[in-house]
């Protein structure tokens, strides 16, 4: 194929992505859209192996890959999507460096000049320093969603000031790259481990439930690292696809930070959230809360008109979707109204919470988001919270609160609350929640898998 | 006048273009779709593939081909893993769309 028909094919290539993107704006048309995105990859694949050699190689690397990412995606349980998406990010940082260091290598098959002008060098350094950043910055968040590290911050003395001092030396070895008459592996290799290990220190300090700002920001950095390779290659497909990924993380974490009223580069930095699980004691008085059996909760919501259920992570991780939708629909042929009011941040990462719940095969006419149904808790009988804790806390609402400012669900104005909960302890922002103390709440103590279990048996 | 401009400032002219259609696109995501938007996005930068296939298949054989033989393995487990989990989660989205009709 002539160079121009290459360009063209790429075109129609980019031009599919945008519509697999746009086809996300509904249910609907989303399948549409994810079939547009595999047209998009076929052509550009197709019309990438006629300009390249090693047919034989390629095609059973592409078919040994493929079988890998068909197994996983086949296997893999809706509670762990968090993790599967960490670990495809950490897989493009890595292909990115990998390819930035063949193009050091062998710049002709890319079509660069074999000694790098200084554009190339510029582009093939963000490229692997994006590239490296992604991948191990991911493994980290990987470890930690998959629960093999701990998701408690690691913070430690002037660890700003470390970073800080490590990401000037790895651009002055860039630098050193940059302005190297031959090609300078010394530098390019000594750039490329430091924004590995930058990579680690820049996650650590974050703790878990920080992770769907995290996951939405390495999902920009893998896109702008497709990106980076983009612009070293001249291959203006590769920019496309790349800035449509990287400016779609980059507006997920933006929508995360905002449900969480903190500001962007404060998430980054890290460390929020070292002192979780022990309750701040609010004014040193010991209050009380009422405690009920899911017994008791199932005669209440039998009798109520409407329910509002309250889906947190504490669901997810005692998979508990499938006993939550038998509890729906119970409760819906007894003519009560059931509604999940899903908050954007519940759940590990963007829109876990939905995906949960249709596997569960929950009619998505009933899971509203936050601005849909806020208006409506103050006439709803019953809230059920099920493993959610920030996401109602009132304090919210209170100026001085260290959450104060935070977009939450308004369960405290329904009727009657109901919680479940594994204990009294406090949620990720560390802070004492008064929806529990409420007269009318209830506090009902278990895994949120037994209790809703018990409630499908109690109806 | 075109063949004096240097390739990288069209590259920069394609970017910049490029990320106001993300930025569009991506705010008219629904956000109950909002995991399988970052899953497909996944797949999507797999497209990085294309960079790995040009790196293994060069005219003359050595190292870097072996590199570029793994950075292909690796996009493309994100390109069909990215692809299959998404259509997956939509599946099950579709299942509710018959419950409710």
């Amino acid at each position: 194929m002539s160079a121009n028909t290459v360009a063209l094919a790429y075109l129609i290539a980019s031009v599919f992505f945008i519509l697999a993107l746009k086809g996300l704006s509904s249910p609907l048309s989303a399948r549409r859209g994810n079939m547009f995105g595999i047209i998009g990859m076929v052509i550009a694949v197709i019309t990438t192996l006629t300009i390249t050699r090693n047919w034989a190689l390629i095609i059973v690397c592409i078919a040994l890959g493929g079988a890998i990412g068909a197994v996983v995606a086949r296997r893999v349980q809706m509670t762990a999507m968090p993790e599967l998406v960490a670990f495809m990010h950490s897989l493009v940082g890595l292909a990115a460096v990998f390819i930035a260091i063949a193009a050091v290598n062998n710049p002709a098959s890319f079509g660069l000049p074999e000694i790098l002008p200084m554009g190339s060098k510029l582009e093939l350094f963000l490229g692997t320093f994006i590239g490296a950043m992604t991948w191990s910055g991911s493994v980290i968040a990987f470890l930690k969603l998959s629960g093999r590290m701990s998701g408690a911050p690691i913070t430690f003395n002037g660890q700003h000031r470390v970073n800080l001092v490590m990401a000037i030396v790895m651009v002055g070895f860039g630098l050193w790259f940059f302005f190297s008459a031959t090609t300078n592996w010394t530098a390019f290799a000594t750039m490329t481990a430091i924004a590995f290990v930058l990579g680690f220190l820049i996650i650590i300090p974050i703790g878990g439930a920080d992770m769907p700002v995290v996951i939405s920001m390495l999902n920009s950095y893998s896109g702008w690292a497709a990106a980076g390779i983009g612009f070293s290659l001249g291959n203006p497909m590769l920019i496309i696809a790349g800035s449509l990924v990287g400016s779609s993380g980059a507006i997920l974490s933006y929508i995360m930070c905002k449900a969480m009223n903190r500001p962007f580069l404060s998430v980054i930095l890290g460390g929020f959230g070292s002192e979780g699980g022990a309750a701040v004691a609010g004014d040193g008085t010991q209050k009380t809360y009422r405690s009920g059996s899911a017994d008791d909760a199932a005669f209440i919501m039998g009798n109520a008109d409407s329910v509002i259920i309250v889906p947190g992570y504490g669901l997810a991780v005692a998979r508990a979707q499938h006993a939550v939708k038998e509890l729906a629909e119970m409760l819906h042929k007894k003519g009560v109204n059931v509604r999940f009011a899903i908050h954007p941040v519940a759940g590990r990462m963007p829109g876990h919470m939905n995906v949960l719940l249709a596997e569960a095969e929950i009619p998505y006419e009933q899971v509203l988001e936050m601005d849909e149904i806020n208006s409506d808790f103050s006439n709803t009988d019953v809230v059920l919270v099920l493993g959610a804790n920030d996401v109602v806390n009132p304090a919210a609402n209170v100026p001085g609160s260290p959450i104060y400012g935070m977009p939450i669900l308004d369960a405290h104005k329904a009727r009657t609350v109901m919680v479940v909960k594994r204990s009294m302890a406090a949620g990720y922002a560390g802070l004492d929640n008064d929806l529990f103390y409420m007269d009318k709440t209830m506090m009902i103590f278990g895994d949120a898998k037994k209790v809703v279990e018990d409630m499908v048996k109690a109806l | 006048m075109i063949g004096e401009i240097d390739p990288t400032i069209i590259n920069l002219t394609v970017f910049v273009l490029a990320v106001f259609v993300g930025y569009h696109v991506v705010w008219n995501v629904t956000p109950a779709l909002h995991t399988p938007l970052m899953s497909v996005t996944n797949a999507i930068s797999g497209i990085i593939l294309v960079g790995a296939m040009l790196a293994a298949g060069p005219a003359e054989t050595d190292w870097g081909v072996w590199l570029g033989a793994a950075a292909v393995t690796l996009a493309a487990i994100n390109v069909f893993g990215g692809f299959l989990v998404t259509q997956r989660m939509l599946e099950m989205f579709r299942k509710k769309d018959k419950k409710g009709s």
